[in-house]
């Protein structure tokens, strides 16, 4: 019952499989995919969607004269897990709003599971908010019931749903007790499975491991795996790299409004050289002639970005002039020093400041 | 083969539309609002104020009996009539003498009961006054009006003598004394639903307060358009204020039938008829609030705190009295340029045209009038909700005021 020719879902279809690389996906020539079925008139299934699950193109947002988006495009393939990554401010929360339809940009557009209109797609969607917002007199199951409600779930079927799932999880007893008498943490679980009640195609998640403890950060990362798991798309917020390194397929890196780096987490990482750490026996001998002009002595040992003909002449070099090599590591650099070298350091240090987190 | 629809997909739902989206929201306040434990004071506090009102129902027939003052057509040559207005001049200085009834002059040989039949303003026909005085019209024998003419007569008399006697012909109700009652009726009902709007429509101004302060309004934003939402606060507010409006009459009214059991029959009807009456009086209601509550909705969006809102709500009421001074003027005048002006003015319209029920038959402009009423509700809501979109929703981080011009960050 899909509309377009099955040539083209064959193709897509392996396509979003393979999602290695993000990067490609986004320079797909879209517009010769595009069918008549991508009008976006309420009848969002199109062959676009089939690739991606969000698209925004050169979206601008101004507050009073500053741009707190500046021309951000992203695309997000179906299935996929992506992070959005950005210090605080970056503007990370403003382009999930826009992507929501919550605000209107300014300039360029968006479109969410192939709909220009995101809130005609409301239904197939899950938002939690950064800041969590709950009706604090409401009671925790009518609470989730009326999020699913919102999302066109009929009330009794959310009241099930949402007596299962707080069963599921052993909360059970929860279930009659008003918001305002939860913990912090556990009014962010009954958020989320208000997000997740009507079972959304799509979920948008800004900063969801803010606020939780170790342990519920881990199970928030093996919920996040198992929806993806069931084929959805998952977006999320954060300014811990960690959390991105370890979940996400694509990233988009965003600073000061501006979409720094996008694509694979491993494209990043591969945007850097590898570092090499040597430590020698001898300090100084005219083995130094070797080493990459950038190399820097860290007090112990040397370090230095693999240069481009890989490490044999300068391995060459070394033993030849007696260097006597006590420990060489050649190390893939991680998330966080592709975060560095991308969206600079100012960021990065913002980044590790953070909020409270 | 058919289009697939994306719910038939995997198990998707279809978006709910605008109306079925408000009706989420206006379900869930209607229920929070009611089934609250502060819900029963909002139900017995006016109870008080309605006890009390029929207790100084008295009060009100005074008032009744002085909308009546009117004049009195007398038969007499014009010299006897000079000492008749001359007499009623220096009695009505007289302090608490000010109700004397106007005198209007007719020929001698008039015939009394022509004189009521013709749309004269007149409530009574007094004939031959220093002959055999006889008065003629709807007035009872204990009436003020014919102690007030003995006096007047006594004055005007050319000796001094006993208190002269008026006989009465009693007669049905006239023109003119219709006239002043069904003013009596346009008053109480315009004043009812100013009442009612003032005490009910204010919840309005607070309705975002709690799901900005608690943020829950980015898990509606994201979920339903914000019309919807504004649509939803608006209608739950008004079917809340319903089911006080319902409890407090039918105590009002069983009241009345325990205490006084002929005190609604005693009031005019309306120039409609009562049932009509009732009908357009419940849907003026609703409109007054749904105007009043759009515009007010929209106004507490824009404030921060629930103190900004007190802040506001003064002034807004002020609005409100001058809305209700404006509407007065259909009572006094329901065919003059201000009752006109009353009508067209949106926020007023159901006031003024609430009055006009009672003093007008016509039924054509009670449509045209809800429908106009109608399209300002919309209108105010859209703009509300555009309003809200573009400065609540769209500040960045630290909330931008409303009256103040945006700064540039310098963070």
């Amino acid at each position: 019952m899909r509309t377009g020719p099955p040539a083209i879902h064959v193709y897509t279809h392996g396509y979003v499989n393979t999602h290695k690389y993000v990067n490609d996906l986004l320079t797909l020539p879209c517009d010769g995919l595009m069918t008549s079925g991508g009008r976006g008139d309420g009848f969002p299934m199109s062959v676009m969607e089939a690739v991606h699950a969000v698209e925004a193109e050169g979206l601008v947002k101004m507050f009073g004269q500053k741009r707190a988006v500046d021309g951000v495009s992203l695309g997000v393939p179906a299935g996929t897990i992506f992070g959005l990554l950005g210090p605080n401010g970056a503007g990370k929360t403003t382009t999930l709003r826009m992507l929501l339809g919550i605000i209107d940009p300014d300039a360029g557009t968006r479109r969410l599971l192939g709909n220009p209109n995101p809130l005609e797609v409301a239904a197939m969607v899950g938002y939690l908010p950064e800041e969590r917002g709950l009706y604090p007199a409401m009671k925790v199951q009518a609470a989730i019931a009326f999020m699913g409600a919102l999302r066109g779930l009929p009330l009794a079927e959310g009241r099930r749903r949402a007596a299962a799932m707080l069963a599921e999880r052993g909360f059970a007893d929860w279930a009659d007790k008003p918001i305002r008498t939860l913990s912090k943490g556990m009014a962010q679980t009954v958020q989320l499975l208000g997000t997740l009640i009507h079972d959304p195609r799509l979920i948008v998640l800004d900063e969801p491991f803010s606020g939780l403890d170790a342990i519920n950060q881990e199970k928030l990362e093996a919920m996040i795996r198992a929806e993806a798991a069931n084929g959805k798309t998952i977006i999320f917020s954060t300014h811990v790299i960690a959390h991105a390194e370890r979940l996400c397929e694509g990233i988009a890196i965003i600073a000061e409004g501006k979409v720094a780096f996008a694509g694979a987490v491993d494209a990043a990482r591969d945007r850097l050289a590898p570092i090499v750490r040597l430590r020698t026996r001898v300090e100084d001998g005219p083995w130094r002639a070797a080493l990459p002009p950038e190399a820097r002595w860290t007090g112990r040992e040397w370090q230095f970005p693999l240069p481009d003909g890989g490490p044999e002449p300068f391995l060459r070099g070394l033993i030849d002039n007696g260097a006597g090599i006590e420990t060489l590591s050649i190390e893939r650099p991680g998330l966080h020093d592709a975060f560095v070298a991308i969206a600079g350091n100012a960021a990065a240090q913002a980044m590790g400041k953070g909020a409270p987190a | 083969m058919t289009r697939g629809r994306p719910e038939e997909k995997d198990g998707s739902r279809r978006r709910l539309g605008k109306l079925a989206a408000a009706f989420v929201i206006g379900r869930r306040d209607y229920c929070a609002t009611v089934l609250s434990r502060s819900f029963l004071l909002f139900l017995l506090g006016p109870l008080f104020p309605v006890l009390l009102g029929v207790l100084f129902g008295g009060i009100g027939a005074g008032i009744a009996s002085d909308a009546e003052r009117s004049a009195v057509t007398v038969i007499a040559a014009p010299a006897d009539f000079a000492r008749l207005t001359a007499a009623r001049g220096e009695l009505a200085v007289l302090p608490a003498a000010g109700r004397l009834p106007d005198l209007v002059r007719a020929e001698p040989g008039s015939d009394p009961a022509r004189l009521l039949g013709s749309a004269s303003p007149s409530r009574a026909i007094l004939a031959d006054p220093f002959g055999t005085p006889r008065l003629t019209g709807p007035v009872a024998p204990d009436d003020a009006l014919i102690g007030q003419l003995r006096l007047l007569l006594d004055r005007a008399a050319p000796a001094a003598g006993p208190l002269p006697q008026v006989a009465l012909s009693r007669t049905g109700a006239t023109e003119g004394t219709a006239r002043n009652a069904r003013e009596l009726t346009a008053r109480i009902g315009q004043t009812l639903l100013f009442i009612l709007t003032i005490m009910l429509a204010g919840m309005l101004l607070s309705q975002l307060i709690e799901e900005k302060s608690n943020k829950v309004i980015e898990v509606l934003a994201a979920a339903v358009p914000v019309e919807s939402i504004f649509i939803g606060k608006l209608f739950a507010m008004l079917c809340v204020s319903l089911t006080g409006i319902v409890v407090w009459s039918s105590v009002a009214i069983v009241t009345l039938v325990l205490l006084a059991p002929g005190a609604v029959a005693a009031l005019p009807a309306p120039a409609v008829g009562w049932p009509l009456f009732a009908l357009l009086a419940a849907l003026y209601f609703a409109m007054s609030y749904l105007l009043i509550g759009a515009a007010f909705l929209g106004i507490g969006a824009q404030a921060a705190s629930a103190r900004e809102v007190q802040t506001l709500s003064m002034p807004v009421t002020m609005v409100q009295i001058g809305l209700f001074a404006l509407a007065s003027f259909a009572v006094e005048d329901p065919g003059g340029t201000g009752a006109l002006a009353a009508a067209i003015f949106p926020l007023s319209s159901p006031l003024a045209m609430i009055s006009r029920a009672a003093l007008e038959p016509a039924l054509w402009p009670h449509l045209v009038a809800l429908a106009w009423q109608a399209l300002w509700i919309a209108l105010i809501l859209k703009f509300a909700a555009a309003w809200f979109r573009r400065s609540v929703l769209s500040s960045g981080g630290a909330r931008k005021r409303w009256w103040r011009r945006s700064k540039p960050s310098t963070a």
